[in-house]
C-alpha cells in the first residue's frame, strides 16, 4: 500500500495515466525542472517572431562582426551583420520541429515494428528483427547522411532520415516489453472476457507500453536535435538562407580565430536544447522505474 | 432446454507444437458439464487440465491448436464458430479465472475500470456506468469499502484481494460457466478457504456451473459434484466425488489419494510419494501411461493402452480394475 492520497473516489469519473504524470513531477524535481526548460525551448519557438530584437535575415554591412554584449544586439552579429540572438531564435523554430517530427516517424514505424514482432512473432519477428539489425549496424549519423544523399538535401528529408535512425531503437524497445507483457496472464485474461486482438493491443497493451516510450521519446529528441545540426552543417539539412543551428556553426567555423563567437553561439543553443531534453530523459527513467518508486 | 447438457466435451484432443516435436497436451478427452454443477479436474502439472479449459475457450497458445473433437455449449457446436461469435460467447456465457492474480490484472488500469470491462465490451455501456456495476460487484465477491477500492491499482490489492476482483470481473455478465484455473494455487491456506467458499456461495446463489482445476485432491472433495483425474493428457478416472474417493478404480487415484498425509497418522510415519517421475510427453510409453509408476501393472499394461470404460459406479481407464480387481485389497506395505 503506498502513501498516495491521490485515491479517486468511484463517484468522481476515474483518470488515467496523464494525470499521473503531473503527479510524478510534483515528486521529482528533476523531472520538473528539466519539463520546464523543454517546455521555455518550445515557447521560444512559439514566440520568436515576437521576441526576436531584429529581423533574422537583415543584413547590414556596417553592423558585421559585433561581438557579444553589444548594446543592441546581445550575442553580437556575423559577418554580414546578421543579429545572432535572432538568428538562434528564429534557429528554433528549425531545430525543434525536425526533432518532433523525426521522432514521430521513429516512434511510429519502430514502434508498430516493435509491436507486430512482439506480439506474433514467428516468422515475422524473424523478418522485422533481421530488418532493423540492419539499421542497427550502421552508425546513427552515417546512416542518416546516407539516407539523405539518396533523397536529396533538404529539412524534409533530413527529418526523415533522423526518423529512419530511431526506427530500431523504438523497435526493440517496444518489442522487448511486449515480450515480457506476453508472459503476463492479463493477456490472456482479457482475451477469455471477448475482447478481441485489436481491443487487446490497443486498450490493454499500449498504455503498458507508455512508460518506457515516454522516456525514450525525451531521450533521442536530443540526438535528433544534434544529427538535424550535424546534417545542416554538411549542408544537408536546412538550405540557405533559413537560420539554422547547424548551418551557423558551419559559417561561423571560417572566422573561429578572430570572431569566435560566430560558431560559439549557436554550438551553445544546441548544447542546452540536447541537454534540456536528455535531462528530461534521464530524470523520468529514474523516475518512472518502478524498482526506485518508494 | 433443447440440449442435453450446458456443456459437452466430446473426444478432444489438442496438439502443442515445442522445439523437439509435437506434444500431444489434450487426448481424447469426453465430459459433460450440467448447469449449475461444479466439476472438478486434477492432475499433476502438464497432465493438460489447464489445454483442457483453454481448449474449450479456444485460448490455446499459437503453438496450440485443437485436432479433433467437439465441444458444445447451449447446444452450439464451439469448436466450430468463427473467432467473432466465439468472442462473443467469452465473458458472457464462458467466464475464465486465472491461477495468477499477481499478473492476471492489468497493472496500469484502476481495478473498477477493469472489472467493468466485459460490460462495455459486450453491453456496449459507458465507463461510468460499468464502474458503478463493478462497484456492486465487488462488494457481491466481498471486497470491503468497494466504492473505494474501484479507484485503486491492482498493485494496491492484495493477492487474494485481486483474485476476488478476478471473479468479479467473471461474473459481471452473469455467465453460465464459470472456468476456474487453479484459482487458489497461489494464494495463502487462509485466502485459499475464502475464495473457495466464494466460489461456493456463488455457485449456490447463481446457480453458475463451475469447472474447478485443481491438483489439490482436498479442494475438489470440498466443492465438486463429480470429479475428472488426468493424467498424461488423458482422463483416467471419472465419477461422483464420493465415489471416486471412497473407491478409487485408476492406480494414480488410489496413488494420489493415498500421497496425502492423515492428520491421524502415527507421527514418525513416512510420506508415500508416487514413484518415478511423469511422464515425458513427447515420447510417451506405449500402453497406459501411468504403467512405469504404477504398482498394479500387469504384462498387458505396457502393450496396450486400456479404455475409459465403466467400472462398478465411476469410469476408469485401467486394465487391472476393469478385470475385476479391486485396489482397496492390494497389499503394498
Amino acid at each position: 500500500m503506498s502513501n498516495a492520497p491521490a485515491i479517486v473516489a468511484a463517484q468522481e469519473p476515474i483518470r488515467r495515466t496523464p494525470v499521473a504524470l503531473l503527479e510524478l513531477m510534483r515528486g521529482h524535481r528533476r523531472v520538473m525542472a528539466s519539463f520546464v526548460l523543454v517546455a521555455l525551448l518550445f515557447l521560444v519557438a512559439i514566440l520568436s517572431p515576437v521576441i526576436s530584437p531584429h529581423d533574422p535575415l537583415g543584413v547590414s554591412p556596417d553592423n558585421s562582426y559585433l561581438p557579444p554584449l553589444t548594446p543592441g544586439h546581445v550575442l553580437g552579429t556575423d559577418e554580414l551583420g546578421r543579429d545572432l540572438l535572432s538568428r538562434i531564435l528564429w534557429g528554433s523554430r528549425v531545430s525543434l520541429p525536425v526533432a518532433f517530427v523525426a521522432v514521430a516517424v521513429g516512434l511510429f514505424g519502430g514502434g508498430l515494428i516493435g509491436l507486430v514482432s512482439g506480439y506474433a512473432g514467428g516468422i515475422a519477428d524473424l523478418l522485422l528483427m533481421r530488418l532493423v539489425d540492419a539499421l542497427l549496424a550502421f552508425p546513427g549519423l552515417i546512416l542518416a547522411i546516407a539516407v539523405v544523399a539518396a533523397l536529396g538535401p533538404g529539412l524534409r528529408n533530413a527529418m526523415i532520415a533522423i526518423g529512419i535512425v530511431a526506427v530500431p531503437v523504438y523497435a526493440r524497445l517496444v518489442r522487448a516489453v511486449v515480450l515480457q507483457l506476453k508472459q503476463m496472464e492479463f493477456i490472456v485474461a482479457t482475451r477469455s472476457l471477448g475482447a478481441t486482438p485489436l481491443r487487446l493491443v490497443l486498450r490493454h497493451l499500449i498504455p503498458n507500453l507508455l512508460n518506457p516510450i515516454i522516456v525514450q521519446v525525451s531521450l533521442s529528441a536530443g540526438f535528433a536535435i544534434l544529427a538535424e545540426a550535424t546534417l545542416s552543417f554538411l549542408g544537408l539539412g536546412a538550405q540557405l538562407p533559413t537560420p539554422d543551428w547547424g548551418q551557423m556553426i558551419n559559417s561561423g567555423a571560417s572566422f573561429l580565430n578572430n570572431d569566435p563567437w560566430l560558431a560559439i553561439v549557436p554550438g551553445a543553443a544546441i548544447s542546452i536544447t540536447v541537454y534540456s531534453f536528455n535531462l528530461l530523459g534521464d530524470s523520468l527513467r529514474d523516475a518512472l522505474d518502478p524498482r526506485l518508486r518508494s | 432446454m433443447a440440449f442435453a447438457h450446458l456443456l459437452e466435451v466430446d473426444d478432444i484432443h489438442s496438439h502443442l507444437t515445442v522445439k523437439d516435436g509435437t506434444v500431444s497436451a489434450v487426448n481424447g478427452v469426453s465430459f459433460t458439464v450440467d448447469a449449475g454443477e461444479t466439476l472438478g479436474i486434477v492432475g499433476e502439472s502438464g497432465s493438460g487440465k489447464s489445454m483442457t479449459a483453454l481448449s474449450i475457450m479456444r485460448l490455446l497458445p499459437r503453438s496450440g491448436s485443437i485436432v479433433r473433437g467437439k465441444v458444445t455449449f447451449k447446444g452450439r457446436v464451439l469448436t466450430e464458430l468463427s473467432e467473432e461469435e466465439m468472442e462473443s460467447i467469452r465473458g458472457t456465457e464462458i467466464a475464465m479465472i486465472f491461477q495468477d492474480p499477481m499478473t492476471s490484472l492489468n497493472p496500469v488500469y484502476r481495478t473498477g475500470w477493469q472489472v467493468g470491462e466485459p460490460l462495455r465490451i459486450h453491453r456496449h455501456v459507458d465507463t461510468r456506468t460499468s464502474i458503478k456495476a463493478a462497484v456492486d460487484l465487488f462488494k457481491k465477491v466481498g471486497i470491503p469499502d468497494a466504492s473505494k477500492r474501484v479507484g485503486e491499482f491492482p498493485h494496491m490489492f492484495s493477492g487474494g484481494m485481486r483474485q476476488r476482483a478476478m471473479i468479479a470481473m467473471g461474473l459481471s455478465t452473469s455467465p453460465s460457466l464459470l472456468i476456474a484455473d487453479e484459482p487458489t494455487t497461489a494464494l495463502d491456506v487462509t485466502i485459499q478457504a475464502q475464495i473457495l467458499e466464494l466460489l461456493r456461495t456463488l455457485n449456490r446463489d447463481y446457480g453458475t456451473a463451475t469447472i474447478l482445476i485443481t491438483h489439490n485432491l482436498g479442494v475438489v472433495a470440498g466443492m465438486c459434484d463429480r470429479v475428472i483425474v488426468m493424467y498424461a493428457g488423458r482422463v483416467v478416472e471419472q465419477g461422483r466425488t464420493e465415489d471416486v474417493f471412497a473407491r478409487p478404480e485408476h492406480p494414480y487415484t488410489w496413488s494420489l489419494l493415498r500421497s496425502i498425509p492423515r492428520l491421524d497418522a502415527d507421527e514418525h510415519e513416512p510420506l508415500k510419494p508416487i514413484d518415478g517421475s511423469p511422464p515425458d510427453m513427447i515420447r510417451l510409453p506405449t500402453g497406459c501411461k501411468f504403467t512405469p509408476r504404477c504398482p498394479f501393472a500387469i504384462a498387458r499394461c505396457a502393450k496396450e493402452e486400456p479404455e475409459l470404460l465403466a467400472v462398478r459406479d465411476q469410469l476408469s481407464r485401467c486394465w487391472v480394475t476393469q478385470g475385476g480387481v479391486t485396489l482397496d485389497g492390494a497389499d503394498l506395505g
